[in-house]
């Protein structure tokens, strides 16, 4: 069937100004559930003088963080590659950020285990200590939405899919992996200030 | 910005999506908001059904605690041995009630129908921003509902802590039958139903501000866009709360945690979970669930507004008067919740500063009644079921809004709180002036949903029964709740106190009964109309607003060809000097000079000016007044 009259290009051009919208609204929301979660941890916090994060945190939180910045850098690049319709430089840098994406990954989750090594377990009386794991957990789990994302665009560009639809999927993908980025230097900061 | 930058390919390439239907396509897993309407609306109407023969059921047990009913072993088996009803089931009834109603109905079944239907048509749009998300929203939904559903089916009951699920009765699995599987399933339905509700909601405030059509800019938007977009905007901001507030609870369930525990000894047992707070999730879920009772109310305000206005052909009154109090409930809606734990030791002065925000509330609620009133006065009232049910709406949010400012003040709610007094204050504000506002929708816009027309005279006897049946139901409780009748309590006879009231929980039930009753009038005009409804014509209620351009039968796209550009307000009834008693928003002032006034041209002097040599020509004078 053939409806090439249904969408204008103007038209076409308004839902993805509303997609990349839904997209700024979605990451309103996200914010909202941390800070949620922030506003809780100060609840809670102030409830009593044993209560508070009561240790420094592990060293390797300061490397996650260099390598998220560092994969913020490498998707950048690679959105500018798909700007200029470098396509195999686009691959090799969406390849590289998957990659840092994993290694940010495994190292949350070592500095779990050194938490662990020092007695702080996430099942513990002193909840403030809990939302250690519960903060990191939670972003996590949108580093895997993320890392999901990364893959279909690279799934994108190896196809290769069209020169508009790949750029407009790779800026989507870009605008929310740099905000899972910030995401989490709110998160250490906060940690930081409380610890 | 380059990223907009498309190729004719590409055009064609997404626009290709949606073709090639079939039957799993079109009605199924549709993408239409139109369809995705329709299935929230029917969703909708089933979990009411279902939700409300859960009211009846523990009505019966509070109109007659000391009889058996052996047809109810025959349906509830186990849950109503000897046939009355055990107390544990009478708490899962309140809760999975509280929680169908007011997540289930009131939200997605209203939002959800309405936002879906009316925002892409009102606005002149094809569809909305991100149609997949739509489908998403509805399923998701969908998934939730059979889930709580399901509940019922789980050997230790449905959760039954109540729809606020306040720990330690929700977090300790071992506390009461419900507190086991049926509260994890409730928390697995409700995370599905937030992920509805934020991928819904993300929609419906995207498509407002990117996706109007042309003329249309904001202060030409019917009201009802206007509550549909602050409603979805409150929506955003506080369902994630809700998901770190069951987050939490989760792990403290499931896992061990002490987010929420502390000092518990369970059936003789000490619990190891020590520190925890549960006033902090009392402050976590308040904080969505106060924003929640305006998520409920505040798109009924909107569908009133506009069949108010339709109905009594005169502008609503106060346009803009209205747009502010709306935006004056979306922010104050977040700085209340603490008027829910006024006695759970909060600090007084905090209590103060709670009660103030809270008290005003009262000033934008006050100016949409007095403007709903004024906009009917001296009308030319057509009443229509629809505009029955409008106008029964602003009655219950009269009478209910009133007992808030009761309850708003921290220290009459000492005595007040967890009595009947606020089970009739909330189910009149927002239970029934919401349902009322969600059935004028479903009788002004059926036409445009199914193409035919509801029968009125069905509409009528549903109407007074309901509008009366409301009343006697919710209207004795503030007597009962003056006396200081505790809610969700199992059986009067067990309090000599309370034995005096249960003549009148017969009352209750009875009216309950007969309003239920009364439903069926609707349920057969709403389904049967689908079919054998008189067929509808294009505007059936002579409308202003776009929605009614559109042809009766459904299309992709819903325009056939290209969007009509928008020139006016929505509320031109009964303009002087014009012939028909309404003018289309789509009508250009060019073809209305006869009645065309100064300040429609917003201080544009070149159409000011033709407007006054055309008004020389003709001799029209214009007073202003």
């Amino acid at each position: 069937m053939e409806h090439t009259d249904d969408y204008t290009t103007e038209e076409l051009m308004q839902s993805r100004k509303a997609k990349k919208f839904n997209l700024w609204l979605g990451m309103i929301g996200m914010f909202m559930m941390f800070a949620a979660l922030s506003s809780g941890f100060i609840v809670y916090t102030a409830g009593g003088v044993d209560k508070g994060i009561k240790t420094i945190l592990p060293n390797t939180f300061i490397y996650s963080t260099i390598v998220i910045v560092f994969s913020s850098l490498t998707l950048h690049l690679g959105y500018r590659a798909t700007k200029l319709e470098q396509l195999g430089k686009q691959k090799l840098f969406l390849l590289l950020t998957i990659v840092l994406g994993v290694v940010f990954f495994v190292l949350q989750v070592d500095a779990w285990s050194v938490l662990v090594s020092r007695d702080i377990t996430f099942i513990n009386n002193n909840a403030s200590q809990s939302f250690i794991y519960v903060f990191t957990g939670m972003h996590l789990a949108h580093i895997i939405a993320g890392l999901i994302v990364l893959v279909r665009c690279l799934w994108g560009a190896m196809k290769p899919i069209p020169f508009p639809d790949n750029q407009f999927r790779m800026n989507l993908a870009t605008i929310f992996w740099h905000f899972l980025d910030l995401l989490w230097i709110y998160i250490y900061v906060f940690l930081l200030l409380n610890q | 910005m380059s990223s907009t930058v498309i190729s004719h390919g590409a055009a064609h390439h997404d626009a290709h999506d949606h073709h090639q239907e079939t039957f799993l396509t079109k009605y199924i897993f549709s993408q239409d908001h139109k369809m995705i309407a329709k299935q929230f609306l029917i969703t909708g109407i089933v979990m009411a059904v279902f939700a409300m023969l859960l009211s009846i059921l523990f009505r019966i047990q509070l109109a007659w605690p000391d009889t058996d009913f052996p047809i109810l072993e025959v349906f509830l088996g186990k849950w109503a041995e000897g046939g009355r009803i055990k107390p544990e089931f009478f708490l899962s009834l309140v809760t999975i009630h509280g929680t169908m109603m007011v997540f289930f109905v009131l939200t997605a079944g209203l939002s959800g129908t309405f936002s879906n239907l009316l925002i892409p048509y009102q606005l002149g749009a094809r569809d909305m921003a991100s149609p997949l998300m739509n489908m998403l929203s509805y399923w998701f939904f969908f998934t939730a509902c059979v889930i709580m559903v399901a509940s019922f089916f789980v050997e230790s009951g449905p959760a039954s802590a109540g729809w606020t699920i306040y720990p330690p009765l929700s977090s300790v699995p071992t506390s009461i039958p419900g507190s086991g599987l049926g509260m994890t399933l409730w928390l697995i339905s409700m995370t599905l139903f937030i992920a509805s509700q934020v991928l819904g909601g993300v929609n419906y405030i995207s498509t407002v501000l990117n996706m109007r059509t042309k003329g249309m800019d904001l202060w030409k938007m019917p009201l009802t866009i206007w509550a549909f977009f602050l409603t979805a905007i409150v929506g955003l901001l506080s369902f994630p709360v809700l998901v770190s507030a069951v987050v939490l609870l989760f792990f403290d369930r499931s896992v061990g945690t002490s987010f929420y525990l502390s000092d518990l000894v369970v059936q003789g047992e000490i619990l190891p979970n020590e520190g925890g707070s549960p006033i902090l999730f009392q402050h976590l879920f308040w904080f969505l669930g106060h924003p929640e009772v305006y998520i409920v109310v505040m798109p009924a305000l909107g569908l009133t507004s506009e069949i108010i206005s339709t109905n009594s052909r005169k502008p609503i009154f106060g346009y803009h008067a209205m747009v502010y109090s709306l935006v004056g409930i979306t922010v104050l809606s977040f700085i209340v919740w603490g008027h829910h734990m006024f006695v759970t030791g909060m600090n007084p002065f905090l209590g103060g500063v709670f009660m103030i925000t809270t008290l005003i509330i009262a000033v934008p609620s006050a100016v949409k009644a007095f403007n709903y009133i004024a906009t009917l006065w001296r009308g030319n009232i057509r009443f229509t079921p629809a505009m029955m049910f409008a106008i029964g709406m602003v009655s219950f949010f009269v009478s209910g809004g009133l007992t808030g400012l009761y309850l708003g003040n921290a220290a009459l709610d000492i005595n007040l709180h967890d009595t009947y007094f606020v089970v009739a204050h909330f189910h009149l504000v927002m239970g029934s002036a919401s349902i009322f506002g969600m059935l004028a929708g479903v009788y002004h816009w059926y036409p445009k949903m199914f193409g035919r027309m509801m029968d009125t005279k069905l509409g009528y006897l549903h109407f007074w029964l309901t509008f009366i049946g409301a009343y006697l139901v919710f209207f004795p409780m503030h007597f009962m709740g003056i006396d200081g009748v505790p809610r969700r309590y199992y059986t009067f006879t067990a309090f000599p106190f309370m034995d005096k009231w249960i003549s009148v929980n017969l009352l209750i039930t009875w009216a309950a009964i007969i309003a239920g009753l009364a439903q069926v009038a609707f349920l057969w005009n709403f389904f049967a109309s689908i079919w054998k409804g008189k067929k509808a014509t294009q505007n059936p209620w002579n409308s202003n607003t776009l929605e009614w351009t559109t042809p009766v039968e459904h299309i992709h796209g819903n325009w056939p060809g290209e969007i009509p550009t928008v020139y006016r307000w929505p509320y031109d009834y009964s303009k002087p000097g014009h012939d028909t008693d309404f003018i289309p928003q789509t009508v250009p002032f060019s073809e209305t000079m006869s009645s065309n006034l100064p300040h429609d041209f917003e201080g544009n002097e070149e159409a000011i000016r033709i407007q006054n040599e055309w008004n020389k020509e003709n001799n029209r004078e214009i007073i202003e007044g």
